[in-house]
């Protein structure tokens, strides 16, 4: 390879964009620094209840009983349920765009069905006049529980001997079904060449077990809803959702209600990561709602959050890769299992798919179990199931480029996936950008500084996550006065409104401040998919991207109209319309064409089917307290391939906060379970997410390789950047001390007692 | 959580009485950064919570060379640490103030609530064990003193009496050549319980070299904060050295019998105990050399 590597502005995009990569000031910005944001929390209606849910003390038990009638009797109670007032649960699936759901797993997640399966699980709730009421209300409901053996560690409930969560799960072995109860609900497996060959070439094999723990989103704002019930049978639900329509889909299919007689409202939402897809709170709310006939707020505390909903599994991994010495990857292969929480469909499949989705493998093969534990079910965080395997991966590449002595970035760009790698699973990569990510990184001040002292270490890591397409809508209407109001059903939490308004007012040739994002209940805009999956500036914005052109078309046959012309010989540049010598600015025509005439309003709808592709790699400075083993993070630098970044600050803030989450999970976050079963630390103060004293500030370097399947080259950027944090981290480390850590967290007792024993 | 009265009494016989009355299910709010959450959180049940902060007494916060250091029972942490004189004389004592909570939970805590919540993991207490302090308590039967160190008899228990109530707390005046410092060990850098900590006080010689007199405290490690005497009475005549400071670290340890829970392991906890003994002895030596 050339040893010559270029500067990264030379993967710099198109730039000579007019509103594409500036910064405006987000359109939701003054509502949110002065606390006028509305968050469901926030939300009351006249005549509203305050409700409160019942949560098993138990790991694993089942439910002989439960007596709600003295709660009933308790002056300002209005409605006591449990799932004995839910409609039938049906044993079949529903798609939600971004995955499925088996609604009587949903639904016995959201109240539990003759059994409990994890502490926290949901077993009955209360809508009282007033919060306090009913808290105290769910003291007097007496739940009779048959105690049951319980297990939280995936490779306890993976063996024969195991107490068995749901007697219904059978293992779907590639396919074939399995005689008899098991907690493993599936074994998927993915090859590609001939692993036994691979690694006979191999001159370098190394092997390593990996330990994680499940870790928790930790959004800042709890679940929340308020629902109200109509005498017209129609439901009305507020909430905090990262997609109202899959919130609408749920609760409906669960409660038995046509999706149309169902209204989501999505509410400001306080960070979601993935954990704010499923429904908790919706259907309860609603159903207090019903049996109260009153309007229904229902909030989460913070140890229901850790312990009701979903986090993302703890999971051993096996990994073994092999590379010639000469530098070239060959083989890896990896056994994975991850843990499901309590209900099958955890993240395993993406976890196969992620393993070795940097490098160029000719020969791999990936086994991969999913596995019921009595832990919450779990759910999806930000690139779910990739940041596990990167880990693994990314310890074992680095430990080969040292054995083999060569530089940790040349070794990866030596085998950096690129356009035309296939993975493990078949999918064959497009134009890609993980080599100019790490061009850029070797290029940085960080790799290029020195870090000298003892006990400090560099460490780097890569990390990748598939980005997907899925359904977006949009609406605009041109105002008279030239501003456009833009409608869509995208919830907004990490400043989309803005992105999407920022391609919409480029293509247009407006200001970004000239369009007005809004975002829209269920009735009032066409279908859209969940934010998440990176997807919505992609996606939601392509939408925006076609309505403006179907805009733009529209005002140009009115320009035409005006000049009696044909719409083709109007020419149109940065938002003035031009004809023979004549020419409208669009705030101009925009009057002109509100004056007289149809409305100008304009719809696109997108459902791209094609994944973004994103690349990070991350580089670490570690100190680590050899008396202690307290990690201290010196420098940090995160870079990655974003296609093009919309608005960069965001981008930016993408990078930091994902490396954040990232280096949280690697040092001190972790679900900690007593011998029985239950989480001892279901609170931040015990839940250790970094503070803002515990992080560096992260420099970001933005890479753009423009992605062919979008036309201001857009990746999704919101999931790649947790993914390198454990594996950059934990070889930081090992270059500080000497030790190669496997297990996460890399706590402070775990590292002292690695050291003090080497 | 369940309903309550609340009642801000004026005056300390007024409070006390309160106390009497309610025989138990009255609870004391000083700064409320404790209460307010067990009561919330289902921890503890209160009939009636009591505001002590409109009692003069105790919220009074004086300090003179002479006669030390006397502190109210609901005086705030950062009136403390804002102090350059307390900074100067009880430095295991601010060093404890500017890290409980953060700023806002500082600016309402106090040391006497840290006192009465006798927590085991209380950062305070560890340094008013080093710096030799009293507590002061009135009740229904007059008043009373109880030295800190017997002041916790287990963990969110201590030796007030139905009825009574702490008033202040005051520490010793300053002599020349001495000097204290607290550290604890937490995982992140704010925001966190001590997996164990360490308050020390020495006083050197007038040529700084020789550890005339000691006492240190610890916490997190027990089910109360523990005076480490063996420790303690060991330096006596030491020279300040850092091989000294590792040997009573090693002695520290011995009475350090901590619980393996979510913040730290029996084995971890009992080894932070040597390191952080040594390092607030080596803190506490030179602050105490500076003046």
């Amino acid at each position: 390879m050339s040893t010559e590597t270029p500067k990264a502005e030379v993967y710099l995009g198109k730039t000579d964009y007019k509103v594409i990569g500036t910064r405006p000031i987000r359109h939701d910005g003054a509502d949110k620094v002065t606390g006028k944001a509305i968050y469901t929390a926030d939300f009351k209606l006249p005549g509203m209840l305050h409700g409160a849910i019942l949560r098993s003390p138990h790991p694993h038990a089942n439910i002989k009983s439960i007596d709600t009638s003295a709660a009933e009797a308790m002056d300002g109670v209005m409605a006591v349920i449990t799932a004995a007032d839910m409609p039938g649960l049906k044993d079949k699936n529903a798609s939600l765009g971004e995955g499925s759901v088996n609604l009587l797993d949903l639904g016995s997640n959201v109240l539990a069905h003759g059994k409990v399966l994890y502490r926290g699980h949901a077993v009955a709730a209360v809508a009282a006049k007033s919060v306090h009421i009913a808290q105290e209300a769910l003291k007097h409901i007496v739940v009779e529980y048959e105690e049951l053996p319980a297990v939280t560690w995936v490779l306890d409930a993976m063996k024969d001997d195991a107490p068995i969560l749901l007697d219904r799960v059978r293992t779907d072995d590639m396919g074939e079904m399995s005689e008899s109860p098991t907690n493993i609900s599936k074994h998927i497996r993915f090859e590609k060449g001939n692993i036994e060959d691979g690694f006979s070439q191999c001159d370098i094999v190394i092997e390593k077990e990996f330990r994680t723990e499940t870790v928790h989103q930790g959004y800042i704002e709890p679940h929340a809803s308020v629902a109200s019930w109509n005498e017209d049978g129609h439901l009305k639900i507020w909430t905090a959702t990262q997609g109202s329509f899959t919130a609408r889909q749920q609760t409906a299919e669960l409660l038995e209600l046509p999706v149309s007689k169902v209204t989501v409202t999505p509410c400001e939402i306080g960070g979601g990561f993935g954990g704010k897809i499923a429904v908790y709170t919706q259907p309860v709310a609603a159903m207090l709602s019903q049996k109260s006939g009153r309007p229904v707020k229902v909030t989460m505390q913070r140890n229901e959050v850790f312990e009701g909903t979903g986090p993302t599994p703890g999971s051993y991994m096996k990994v073994k890769i092999g590379a010639t010495n000469d530098g070239k990857l060959v083989a890896g292969e990896a056994w994975l299992a991850y843990d499901a929480g309590a209900f099958p469909g955890g993240v395993i499949g993406p976890g196969c798919m992620c393993v070795f989705s940097c490098y160029e493998f000719e020969h791999a093969k990936v086994d991969g179990y999913d596995v019921l534990v009595n832990k919450p079910k779990t759910q999806a965080y930000r690139a779910p199931g990739s940041t596990h395997v990167a880990f693994a991966v990314e310890t074992i590449v680095d430990e080969i480029a040292e054995k083999l002595e060569m530089d940790p970035i040349d070794f990866r760009l030596q085998n950096a996936a690129k356009e035309g790698t296939v993975r493990v699973d078949g999918l064959k990569y497009p134009r890609i950008g993980l080599i100019e990510t790490l061009e850029a990184l070797k290029n940085s001040d960080h790799y290029q500084s020195k870090l000298e002292g003892p006990n400090k270490g560099r460490g780097l890591g890569c990390g990748f996550w598939f980005n997907i397409g899925l359904k977006s809508s949009v609406t605009a209407t041109v105002n008279s006065d030239g501003m456009v109001s833009l409608i869509e059903g995208s919830t907004d939490i990490g400043g989309t409104r803005t992105s999407i308004a920022m391609q919409f007012a480029e293509t247009l040739g407006i200001p970004a401040e000239d369009v007005i994002p809004k975002v829209a209940d269920t009735d009032s805009i066409g279908y859209t998919d969940v934010t998440g999956g990176s997807r919505v500036t992609f996606s939601t914005g392509l939408a925006a991207y076609k309505c403006a052109l179907d805009i733009q078309d529209q005002l140009r046959a009115r320009a035409a109209d005006l000049w009696e012309c044909e719409p083709e010989n109007v020419t149109i540049e940065e938002g003035v319309y031009s004809h023979n010598g004549d020419s409208m600015t669009f705030k101009e025509l925009a009057d002109k064409a509100c004056k007289v005439g149809d409305p100008v309003a304009g719809s696109a709808t997108v459902s791209p089917d094609c994944f973004t592709n994103g690349f990070a790699a991350h580089l670490a400075d570690v100190e680590v307290d050899p008396e202690t083993g307290k990690v201290t993070i010196l420098r940090y630098t995160a870079v990655q391939d974003a296609g093009k970044a919309i608005h960069p600050s965001y981008v930016e803030g993408q990078m930091q906060g994902g490396a954040v989450q990232g280096i949280g999970w690697t040092l001190n976050e972790e679900y900690f379970y007593d011998d029985k079963g239950t989480m001892k630390n279901a609170s931040f103060l015990d839940y250790r997410m970094p503070t803002c004293l515990d992080v560096p500030m992260i420099e970001t370097i933005i890479v753009e390789v423009p992605n062919p399947d979008h036309p201001y080259g857009v990746r999704g950027v919101g999931e790649p950047p947790i993914c390198p944090p454990p594996g950059a981290i934990a070889n930081a480390i090992y270059h500080a001390t000497g030790q190669r850590m496997t297990e996460l967290p890399i706590s402070p007792p775990k590292l002292w007692k690695a050291i003090s024993e080497k | 959580m369940k309903d309550f009265d609340y009642a801000a009494p004026t005056a300390l016989n007024e409070a006390v009485s309160l106390l009497a009355q309610h025989n138990g299910s009255a609870k004391i709010l000083a700064g409320g950064t404790d209460i307010i959450v067990q009561l919330r959180e289902g921890l503890k049940d209160a009939d009636v919570v009591i505001d002590v902060k409109k009692i003069p007494e105790l919220t009074q916060l004086s300090y003179s060379a002479e006669s030390g250091l006397s502190m109210g029972a609901s005086v705030p942490c950062y009136q403390l640490y804002e102090n350059p004189e307390i900074v100067g004389a009880y430095g295991a004592l601010t060093d404890s103030a500017r890290i409980i909570g953060g700023w806002q939970i500082q600016s309402r805590a106090s040391v006497g609530g840290n006192l009465c919540n006798s927590s085991p993991a209380a950062d305070s207490i560890p340094s008013l064990i080093a710096n030799n302090a009293t507590a002061h308590i009135v009740g229904p039967n007059g008043s009373r003193e109880v030295a800190v160190t017997e002041f916790c008899t287990a963990p969110g228990k201590n030796v007030l009496e139905s009825g009574e109530l702490l008033v202040k707390i005051t520490l010793p005046a300053r002599v020349s050549k001495s000097a204290s410092a607290y550290l604890r060990f937490i995982p992140r850098n704010e925001m966190d319980i001590a997996v164990a900590g360490v308050g020390s006080w020495v006083k050197l010689s007038e040529d700084g070299n020789t550890i005339e007199d000691a006492r240190m405290g610890l916490c997190a490690v027990s089910a109360t904060p523990q005076f480490a005497e063996e420790a303690s009475a060991f330096l006596r005549g030491k020279p300040a050295t850092d091989e000294t400071f590792a040997a009573a670290g090693e002695l520290a340890k011995k009475i350090a019998s901590p619980i393996d829970d979510m913040r730290g392991t029996v084995e971890y906890r009992i080894h932070l105990v040597g390191v952080l003994t040594k390092r607030t002895l080596k803190i506490a030596c030179e602050r105490a050399s500076e003046n």
